[in-house]
């Protein structure tokens, strides 16, 4: 049988339900205090430094780091509460969030000591905002094809080329990024690309918003006219981004981010529908909590493999096909249920409000962090198709 | 549960291996392929494997015999291991030892209803009762005024309107005419229809999924010997994404069945909580028939549409099972009204809860 289909039925240890209490007692705090409105997940370009600070004062932000760089050597499985709790609630963690999931553990495997040392707790302080340079205007899902280059000079690199579709990169402090430090070879036209960790707010950086069908402003274009970055910053093998790749996209795909961004509308159709719903809409919520409930059990199994240290890239892809898939139709059957909702339900104007959101959120869903066709592809390979 | 380590669940693989292979059934047209394997299956105690020792059973976890039935679905097994265990399951519940041979369960759905009499008699009308027609014996979910009672009916008493399910398997109508059970005593406290629908929900939902992960496999392997258009079909983009979405809907299924069924095994009730799992689980794990089914088809082509291909076994099996013990649709609006009445606020608590 496929050794790729295992989702054992892990479950959350007890030490969580703790943590999950603390973790909604707090956010409760944040919204009586006027933090953000749960309700509203499309408010402007929000952005709550200090937010963000609270958050790292309770050890919440690299949580199963080490804690000589001011990690706390928590599980996965908590790592988890904490995150599924942030999400639900429409918690602006866009500050801290990318840090958080990917950029610390990349630092944690590949940077200089002393490097991990100044910056890592830092993001554990919930004071650094990270972004991910992969892509370029001619390079998307096609990675390694990036152009971007980085040249050796004295002591370091210079960075020529631009990135695009960047999220955060106008409030980041740091990006880690991938360029060109050598050409493809005719063996492996993967070869030739090296990670590293660039300083943001520098000269020779240009950040240019990019707005969104939306209206807000998340991704960018960045533009790099001889950039220095000193060799310390170089994460890993030069030339060889590409072995480095996998094990981050088991992070990046697999969390409860990757099913939850849309969940909100679901919440108040069942507000709407109060508590007399005709056949079809009792039909249709029990559809979509039975199908949320799977996706959620797949990747919290998916969590309890990452604890058990092994690299689940093709069950995170399954997860991450799934659960973007989901959150995309989401509010499509959404706004269907709620076609015959009463029109004095309390809190109509709010649920179009969301559903107006949601409905242009939704195409995005499925194109960041690996598109669908990225994904199936992977999901390919691990059957033994290619 | 790692299956390997497992002397149950390796006896029960090894005996569907060997004698409930998919080919050598399908073209077994005399149906005497039955005989042996329900006897090594007896020998092996896997029927009650369910039951206490002290009932006449094999006194197996439920974790065991889930991942029993999860192998058997893998395999689209004909027999009625999963019936006779289910039924051997609802008569321990009342410590009503259990017959040997094969047994099925009656109600096998939400809406049918049996009733007692006050003299003791069972009258009423179940359908699509699974192989009713091959059963010694029927265990019985009944209603009476003083509560509900568990019954064990001898077969030849009854009634049995002969049918098909899609997957060619006896499905049939089940009329108790005012019959004396051999025995019957008053369920648990707390134990109602609902109980025995939930618990053969999860059943049929390992069963799904399993023939799902056997439907991936053969798609698989199909797929990397067929050849068009001077490729093997494996190679194209198209193919590969439909294989990717085949293997989403196959592990949703398990997921979900696996997580209901250890729910099950590790729960003192049959609380919300498990009322989420084992429905989700259903509904969950027939969406995939229906989707995972059309892809495993469309991958074959014209010859999975052959009787003498064994893809059949396991799509019209997976497609069948959705309609034992409620279907899909039944459990979404039955899961739809209880997150309904507990409010807004409450629903992710209650997705978080597991």
């Amino acid at each position: 049988m496929t050794a790729a289909l295992r989702f054992d039925p892990i479950r959350l240890p007890g030490e969580c339900e703790q943590l999950r209490k603390e973790v909604r007692a707090f956010l409760a705090e944040e919204i009586a205090g006027g933090t953000f409105n749960p309700f509203k997940p499309n408010r402007e370009d929000i952005d709550v430094p200090a937010f963000c600070r609270r958050v790292g004062e309770r050890g919440w932000i690299g949580m199963t780091w080490p804690k000589k760089y001011g990690g706390h050597e928590r599980s996965f499985l908590e790592r988890y509460v904490v995150t599924e709790e942030m999400r639900v609630a429409n918690a602006p963690t866009r500050r801290f969030f990318v840090a958080d999931r990917q950029s610390g553990p990349i630092l944690l495997k590949y940077a200089p000591e002393h490097v991990k040392m100044d910056i890592l707790p830092r993001i554990c302080r919930g004071e650094l905002c990270f972004s991910i340079g992969m892509s370029e205007p001619n390079s998307g899902s096609d990675l390694f094809a990036a152009k971007t280059r980085a040249t050796k000079t004295d002591g370091g690199y210079l960075i020529n080329g631009t990135k695009i579709w960047t999220s955060s990169a106008h409030i980041a402090d740091y990006m880690i990024a991938i360029f060109r430090t050598s050409q493809p070879t005719k063996e492996n036209r993967r070869h030739g690309l090296t990670q590293f960790l660039v300083k943001m707010k520098q000269p020779g950086i240009k950040v240019n918003p990019i707005e969104q069908i939306t209206g807000q402003f998340e991704f960018n274009e960045v533009v790099f006219t001889d950039h220095f970055i000193p060799d310390d910053h170089v994460l890993g093998e030069i030339d060889g981004a590409w072995k480095q790749a996998t094990s981050e996209l088991a992070y990046e795909r697999s969390g409860p981010e990757r099913f939850l961004e849309t969940y909100y509308v679901l919440t108040e159709l069942v507000r709407a529908v109060g508590d007399k719903p005709d056949t079809r809409s009792a039909e249709g919520i029990g559809r979509l909590v039975a199908q949320l409930h799977t996706m959620r059990r797949m990747s919290v199994s998916v969590a309890g493999m990452l604890q058990a240290g092994k690299e689940p890239v093709v069950e995170a892809s399954i997860v991450k096909d799934i659960g973007t898939v989901w959150e995309q139709q989401l509010p499509h059957r959404v706004r269907e249920l709620a076609a015959f909702v009463e029109e004095d339900a309390g809190n109509r104007e709010t649920l179009e409000a969301q559903l107006a959101f949601a409905i242009k959120t939704a195409p995005k869903l499925t194109i960041q962090g690996g598109t669908t066709e990225v994904l199936r592809g992977i999901i390919a390979r691990g059957l033994g198709l290619r | 549960m790692a299956e390997s380590e497992n002397i149950v669940i390796e006896t029960a693989e090894k005996i569907f291996a060997d004698l409930a292979d998919a080919q050598e059934i399908n073209h077994d047209k005399t149906g005497a392929w039955t005989a042996p394997l329900w006897q090594a299956l007896t020998d092996a105690g896997l029927p009650l494997a369910w039951v206490s020792e002290e009932l006449g059973g094999a006194g197996a976890s439920l974790a065991d015999g889930f991942a029993v039935l999860g192998a058997a679905g893998r395999f689209a097994l004909a027999v009625p291991l999963a019936e006779t265990m289910l039924a051997g399951w609802l008569l321990a519940q009342a410590n009503i030892a259990s017959p040997g041979g094969e047994m099925t369960v009656a109600p096998a759905g939400p809406k049918d209803r049996i009733t007692q009499n006050p003299d003791g008699m069972l009258s009423g009308r179940a359908r699509g009762v699974p192989f009713a027609k091959a059963a010694k014996h029927v265990a019985v979910l009944a209603h009476g005024v003083g509560g509900i009672s568990i019954a064990l009916v001898d077969a030849a008493e009854l009634r049995i309107e002969s049918g098909l399910n899609l997957g060619g398997d006896h499905s049939d109508t089940v009329i108790f005419d005012n019959v004396a059970p051999k025995i019957s005593k008053p369920a648990p406290a707390g134990f109602d229809q609902t109980t025995l629908m939930l618990m053969g929900g999860v059943v049929r939902s390992l069963q799904i999924a399993g023939a799902l992960e056997s439907m991936l496999d053969i798609s698989v392997k199909y797929s990397n010997e067929r050849v068009a258009f001077e490729k093997k079909i494996s190679k194209f983009q198209a193919v590969q994404h439909n294989l990717a979405k085949l293997a989403g809907e196959s592990a949703a299924a398990l997921a979900a069945a696996t997580s209901a069924a250890d729910a099950i095994a590790s729960a003192s009730a049959f609380d919300d909580a498990v009322f989420l799992e084992a429905v989700s689980a259903k509904i969950r794990c027939a969406e995939a028939a229906e989707k995972g089914g059309a892809i495993a088809h469309q991958v074959h082509g014209a010859i999975g549409f052959t009787i003498e291909h064994i893809l059949h076994r396991y799509s019209l099996r997976a497609l069948a099972w959705r309609d034992d013990f409620g279907s899909e649709s039944f459990w979404a609006v039955e899961l739809g009204n209880r997150i309904v009445a507990r409010g807004a606020d409450e629903l992710w608590p209650l997705v978080a809860s597991r």
